[in-house]
């Protein structure tokens, strides 16, 4: 057999960073009660930003950064419509995910880049010669370990800071909060913009690392999968590198029994990561969501 | 300070000037998005809006505009329903295409066998519930298992293209097709095709059953108890239970009905001016016509205008496309901002701004 | 059938409308391109665009260049055509199979309007197709492929099940097991002609299980991005040279030119001596060409694959020469027996040696 295990899940985590990122970013904005569904929107413009940015400096974490900033800044035309203008957020949510995309082909319609620009991977020790953890944990680039810190930084933030917990509380519950006195337009604007920093980034890392290279469209619906993974988290980020992991690994290991010669119609072996993320939706009965997810806050005067 | 203060009832005034608004809205902005890419933006404006309805080749644009629309406006005519009661049905492109190879599954089953009374028809309904079928799914595990049906049915897309992709290499490729992907095509079987039933108007079969949905929902949402318990469960779950809706009846009703609608438009599509079951099938008019659904505030007269007029921004700027050399990608973002003008401006339909401090906080 | 109605009202009060423009085909000749991609792909689309200009090149004044790009398959691409030819153009490329039936019921809506139609296998009074031998180029990639090999696992990133991917990969087979009978190759199908991420993907994946060849069907340069982050892997360009990529990991490539073929048509047009043609070309007349053989190949490989290639373009060898079996094992071809273009435009069955199924 051909398939090598560990090639095969050190490709697991490249594959399922995007997803995480993207998906770690809309955690945060849906336990603050705000459901965003212009994730792909995000992403994608941050792919394109990030691309020209880390190509224009000559420098890819330039363009992490430029990617980033350009996910926040599109998440406000977001923050702005659903928190004070009261929009609906479904609506407002698939309108930015066009808008994204639009966008982002006519920003991206004369991108060059260079082969050259590549994003180094690091190598640690001792660690990275352990024979079958080194390859499959300790040899990859800075972002896949920059994504799985910031998941740990928000179990952290939402469990043990005061800011968290007003987060949480946002979520669910906003008029309580907001009778105790937290702003709670504040902290989902703020909550918003973090998502779209998040998915600038995400997008980023496709266009910049794993494809790498820059063409409409090209974030291919990672987007509404980072929306399924949080669903399948039940919300709590640790399960989410589960969800992200499992999904990437569906689609990566359907290419690998491709190229075995398996006899498994390509087709059905190509429907795998969505039919695979249905079930798992379905087994996981999902845990309650924060209970205002969705709902429209308008402080009553 | 500017704030925003509920108005005890929705203005009317405003309920049928937010979509003016927001048009004259999107249109000012897209021509600052024109005149940043280059183009002349009176120009540009002149030729999306204006010359497909009265320019010089208007008699061409015009037919292709109603057969535009006629898919957008049959599948958010069937969206309306759910969204009011809060049932968020985003895979409706998927439905479209499972109908569209239902019915074109059907179709070629019987070829070459010429049976218009019978083979259309059997069409239509095939197309039916295949869509119902595949939005069954999202509905059936929301009331089981408790899954978003949002999730679901989205993924439920991507499974459908797969699906579609499968098909026009596998079972419904044409046998004398020289081995290239696509089935026949459907305009040419003359029992199947479905054709304008005015020559040259674009007035097919598939914009009369826009016509008639727009109609029968007008119809059910005036007149008739299940209209009344569609929207009173999107105001008020609660008192809707009090009420006696069933919540779980609702659930499948209305995903149910816009499955369907949007697999009839899919079947109208592949026998009509698509033609081919092909991979390339898929234009999602899916997800548009969410956008024309919350354009026509999800009223049955208000989505057969919005169709319309996202229509008129496809067709006129494909136009643009061609004459302009304006990029695809522009179209898109403006019909992006078509929606949130629309959503920003529709604030005023139901609260006020007033200046002055509100509470003490 | 309904579509005479609308040529005597419609189409017929449209091109009234067109002669009353400024003369169309007495002063410049109007040439019209209709693109499935956008024309800085890197690849299928961006050598369409090439060649187009080097044929407005060649003419110069003579002709009206308009182009359209990214059309979507299916109705938007029939209205896209039907602009172009109520706009007065006096001939339309459409570049890509899926504009076939598009292509066909426009041209019946224009008959005083010539169309080509890429790839498609649908002719009319005023429709011609035409297509390039890409197989024959992807037998000296399978000779330098088999050659370079060292691991003797050859990776194929192949898109969608059609005769001509079904061709590439077998002429690709045939001929990298003839110089090396150990090799294998594996095969993964994306479904789609460009994807960048998914080609990324099935690259990383043939890499993985140890190829260290990796051709592809596909349009983007992705593989070779992957290939030169894992190292010691080869590739080859498609349909454009793809040649930044070179020395290594690219070290061949065939590269699509359309031009000697589109300058062809147009003077036809010119001269008023068009009419509808089936053609077919290669490297003998230049449709099909060999990106220059990377210095990373040892010589005497490269003057291998040279001499293959001069004796394809003389029309000396036939890239599917007997004796050839299909895979189950029946016999296709006799010693000595070329494959017939019917049997090569319809092939939809791998040969023997290759493993696996073509999906269907």
């Amino acid at each position: 057999m051909d398939i090598n295990p560990i090639l095969l899940l050190a490709a697991l985590m490249v594959a399922s960073t995007p997803i995480l990122l993207a998906a770690i970013g809309e955690l945060v904005v849906e336990r603050a009660g705000v459901l965003n569904l212009g994730v792909e929107g995000m992403m994608i413009v941050g792919a394109v930003c990030g691309y020209i940015a880390g190509h224009s400096s000559g420098n890819p974490y330039f363009g992490f950064v430029g990617a980033a900033c350009a996910g926040a800044v599109v998440s406000l035309v977001f923050a702005v419509l659903t928190q004070f203008l009261l929009t609906n957020q479904v609506a407002t949510g698939l309108g930015l995910t066009m808008f994204g995309l639009g966008l982002s082909s006519l920003i991206g319609q004369d991108a060059v880049g260079s082969p050259d620009l590549t994003v180094a991977k690091l190598s640690f020790p001792i660690l990275s010669d352990i024979p079958v953890l080194g390859p499959i944990l300790f040899r990859h680039d800075l972002m896949v370990y920059l994504s799985i810190a910031i998941v740990a930084g928000v179990w952290a933030f939402l469990k043990y800071s005061r800011a968290g917990l007003i987060l949480r509380a946002v979520g669910e519950n906003h008029e309580a909060a907001h009778a105790l006195g937290y702003n709670v337009r504040r902290v989902r604007v703020l909550a918003i913009v973090f998502g779209g920093a998040c998915a600038g980034l995400a997008g980023a890392y496709i266009s910049l690392v794993r494809v790498p290279q820059w063409i409409d469209g090209i974030t291919a619906g990672a987007g509404w999968i980072a929306l399924a993974i949080v669903v399948f988290a039940s919300w709590k980020p640790w399960r989410l590198i589960a969800g992200a992991y499992l999904f990437g690994g569906v689609t990566v290991l359907q290419l690998n029994l491709q190229a075995e010669g398996l006899k498994i119609p390509v087709e059905y072996l190509s429907m795998a990561p969505y039919l695979a993320t249905i079930i798992v939706l379905v087994m996981i009965r999902a845990g309650r969501a924060p209970a205002s997810l969705g709902k429209p806050f308008h402080p009553s005067s | 300070m500017l704030r925003l203060e509920k108005r005890p009832q929705p203005s009317r005034g405003w309920t049928y000037g937010a979509p003016v608004l927001a048009v004259i809205l999107t249109i000012v902005l897209g021509m600052g998005l024109f005149a940043i890419l280059g183009k002349d933006p009176l120009i540009a404006i002149k030729t999306i809006f204006w010359d497909p309805i009265f320019g010089p080749f208007a008699h061409f644009y015009r037919p292709e505009i109603v057969k535009k629309a006629a898919p957008l406006v049959l599948i958010a005519v069937g969206l309306s329903f759910g969204f009011r009661a809060g049932i968020w049905n985003i895979g409706a492109e998927g439905q479209y295409i499972i109908g569209a190879i239902c019915g074109a599954g059907v179709a070629l089953a019987f070829y070459p066998m010429e049976a218009r009374w019978v083979i259309f028809p059997l069409m239509i309904v095939a197309g039916l519930l295949g869509g119902l079928l595949w939005a069954t799914i999202p509905a059936i595990l929301r009331l089981m298992f408790k899954t978003n049906e949002i999730l679901v049915s989205l993924m439920l897309v991507y499974v459908a293209e797969v699906l579609i992709k499968a098909f026009s290499i596998g079972l419904l490729r044409n046998p004398e097709g020289f081995g290239m992907p696509g089935s026949r095509n459907l305009r040419q079987y003359p029992s199947a095709a479905n054709l304008d039933l005015i020559p040259n108007t674009g007035f097919h079969w598939g914009a009369l059953a826009a016509l008639m949905a727009v109609v029968g929902a007008y119809i059910l949402f005036t007149r008739h108890q299940f209209g009344f318990n569609v929207r009173l469960a999107g105001q008020s779950p609660r008192a809707a239970g009090f009420a006696g809706v069933n919540a779980n009846r609702l659930v499948i009703l209305c995903m149910g009905i816009s499955g369907a609608l949007a697999g009839l438009a899919g079947l109208f599509e592949v026998a009509g001016p698509s033609g081919q079951i092909l991979g390339s099938f898929p234009a999602f008019y899916g997800f548009t016509a969410i956008i024309v659904a919350f354009l026509g505030r999800l009223h049955p007269v208000g989505i057969l205008f919005a169709g319309l007029i996202m229509a008129l921004t496809y067709i006129g700027g494909q136009a643009a496309e061609a004459q302009l050399n304006l990029p695809a990608a522009a179209i898109l973002t403006f019909q992006g901002m078509l929606l949130f003008c629309l959503l920003a401006v529709d604030v005023l339909t139901n609260y006020r701004f007033k200046f002055g401090q509100g509470e003490a906080r | 059938m309904k579509r005479r109605t609308l040529l005597a009202t419609g189409a017929g009060a449209a091109l009234a409308a067109a002669m009353g423009m400024p003369a169309r085909a007495q002063d410049k000749t109007k040439v019209g391109f209709i693109y499935v991609g956008p024309i800085n792909d890197g690849g299928w689309t961006q050598h369409h665009h090439h060649s187009a200009m080097e044929m407005v090149e060649h003419f110069g004044d003579a002709v009206e260049f308009v182009y359209q790009e990214s059309v979507p398959e299916g109705p938007d691409a029939e209205r896209a055509i039907t602009q172009m030819a109520l706009g007065g153009a006096d001939i339309i490329f459409t570049t890509s199979f899926g504009f076939m039936d598009p292509t066909v019921n426009v041209a019946a809506n224009f008959p005083d309007v010539k169309f080509e139609h890429a790839t498609g296998y649908k002719q009319a009074d005023n429709v011609s197709v035409y297509s390039a031998r890409f197989y024959e180029g992807r037998a000296i990639q399978g000779t330098l492929a088999g050659r370079v090999t060292t691991t003797n696992k050859i990776g194929y990133i192949a898109s969608v099940p059609i005769p001509e991917v079904i061709r590439g990969i077998n002429s690709a087979y045939i001929h990298a097991k003839k110089v090396n009978p150990d090799v294998e190759f594996k095969i993964i199908w994306i479904f789609e002609w460009l994807n960048p991420a998914k080609e990324a993907d099935a690259a990383k994946a043939l890499i993985e299980q140890g190829c260290d060849v990796v051709l592809q069907h596909t349009d983007s340069t992705a593989p070779h991005q992957a290939a030169r982050e894992a190292g010691g892997v080869y590739t080859f360009g498609q349909a454009a040279d793809m040649a930044e990529y070179g020395p290594m990991p690219r070290i061949s490539s065939i590269i699509d030119n359309w031009a000697p073929y589109y300058i062809d048509r147009v003077q036809a047009v010119i001269d008023g001596t068009w009419s509808s043609v089936n053609t077919w070309d290669g490297i003998s007349t230049g449709m099909v060409g060999i990106g220059e053989i990377s210095d990373v190949v040892p010589a005497d490989v490269k003057a291998e694959a040279e001499a293959l290639r001069d004796a394809i373009a003389a029309g000396e060898y036939h890239p599917f020469t007997g004796p050839i079996n299909k895979q189950d094992g029946s016999p296709w071809l006799a010693e000595g027996e070329t494959a017939s273009d019917g049997d090569l435009a319809g092939m939809f069955f791998y040969v023997e040696g290759v493993e696996g199924d073509i999906p269907s």
